[in-house]
Formats: C-alpha cells, structure tokens, sequence
C-alpha cells in the first residue's frame, strides 16, 4: 500500500486530497495508468501528464521513476509560489 | 538558516532586525517581500502547499544558496492560507559579506521557490476562482543560475 497525494486541481478533479492504493504498477506511470482505468475522475486528472508533476517520498521526480520502496507518492500541477 | 511555513502575517521589521542578529562579519542584508497584487477584482488569494515536502524543499533550496554565496543567514517565510489583496505572501532575506552575493542570493532563491517549492496559488474574483498557472518564464528563469 501506498499513499497517494493530490493537490491543487488535482485534488479538486480527483474529489479527495489523499488515499491508499494496492499497486503492483513499477513506475509512476503505470500507477497512473490503474488510476486512470478506475473512473472518469481520474482520466480527466491524468488527461496530461506533462501537465503534472509528481513528487516520491517528498522529492520531485518523474514519470518513469520506479516505485520500489516509495511509500508516498504525490501529484500536483507545476508549483506556483513566491 | 530558517524556513518558516505559516498562515499568520510575519512582522518584516522585526524579522530583518532579528535574523542575523548578534554577528559582526555581514556587511550586506538583502530582502524581498512578495505582496498579493489584485490586478481588478481580486477578493483574496488562496495558497495550498504539501506540508512536509514543502519544509524539505525550501531548506534544500536555501542549503544550496548558502553554499554558493556564503551565506552568513538566510531566512525564507511563506504564508499559506487565505489571503486578502495588499497582505505578505512571503520573503526572503540573505546576509552576505558583501552586496552582491547577497542580492544574487535571494534572486536565487525567488525563482527557485517560484517552481521548486510546492505551493500553488487560486485567487478567487466575483466571476469565481481559478488556479493560477505556472509562466514558462518562472522555469527559463532557473537556466541562469
């Protein structure tokens, strides 16, 4: 099990800022594609993936990264701050 | 150093007296503060961050600015929550021996937190609220450090 993050858009198109997921996918984007296969929420969160950035374990990462040992993984839009 | 990631207001006078207080060898303080811009018809800007990584990210970014300027302090504070037109979002502040590392040092620090630090901003106008896009700008800006 791991834990997955939304923020920002992400979460509002997703409907929950966090939850646990069963996955035997090996990289951040096979996650990506189980989550897209779940409902229609997620395919509209996920419709573009260069669109996203995606954090493991609190790092910034990317979509080819494996998931072995990740225990949290995080997707979000491109940060905004200052 | 020091990283602050708050939602109450900061007291900039007070903090640029108190972050490098007691040391003899700066000769240069710089800082920047950030303010909430309503361009026409802002009520407030709302800011969202990933607690945890957020911490993380912004003391790496400050760990590096030490290095390369030599840094004598630092100090990052950025507010998240609800804010209204005219309110801090954030500053930064380097201490340097001399002027220049410290203006390089919080420019370096800026665009960093622009695109390396998670938050993202949504102002909300009488017409609703939009999140706030990310500039190609802000990325470009990374190359020249």
């Amino acid at each position: 099990m791991i834990d997955v993050l939304y923020f920002a858009w992400v979460r509002e198109r997703i409907g929950l800022p966090k939850e646990k997921v069963e996955t035997s996918a090996e990289t951040v984007a096979g996650l990506v594609e189980e989550l897209k296969a779940r409902e229609a929420r997620y395919e509209a969160a996920f419709a573009d993936v260069s669109a996203l950035r995606v954090a493991l374990d609190q790092e910034l990462s990317d979509f080819d990264a494996p998931l072995a040992g990740v225990r949290e993984v995080a997707f979000f839009p491109p940060m905004t701050g200052g | 150093m020091t990283v602050r990631v708050q939602t109450d207001p900061f007291d900039l006078g007070a903090e640029l007296a108190g972050f490098a207080a007691g040391r003899t060898d700066i000769g240069a303080q710089v800082s920047f503060t950030g303010l909430v811009r309503d361009d026409g018809g802002l009520r407030h800007m709302e800011i969202e961050h990933y607690p945890g990584m957020t911490e993380k990210a912004i003391a790496g970014i400050e760990d590096q600015a030490i290095a390369r300027w030599d840094l004598k302090a630092s100090l990052v504070i950025h507010r998240h929550g609800v804010l209204a037109p005219g309110e801090q979002i954030m500053m930064v502040a380097t201490a340097a021996g001399h002027r220049v590392a410290a203006f390089e040092a919080a420019e370096f620090l800026m665009d960093y937190l622009k695109s390396r630090a998670p938050f993202w901003k949504r102002e909300v106008t009488a017409d609703g609220a939009e999140w706030v896009a990310a500039k190609d700008e802000d990325e470009t800006a990374l190359n020249r450090w």
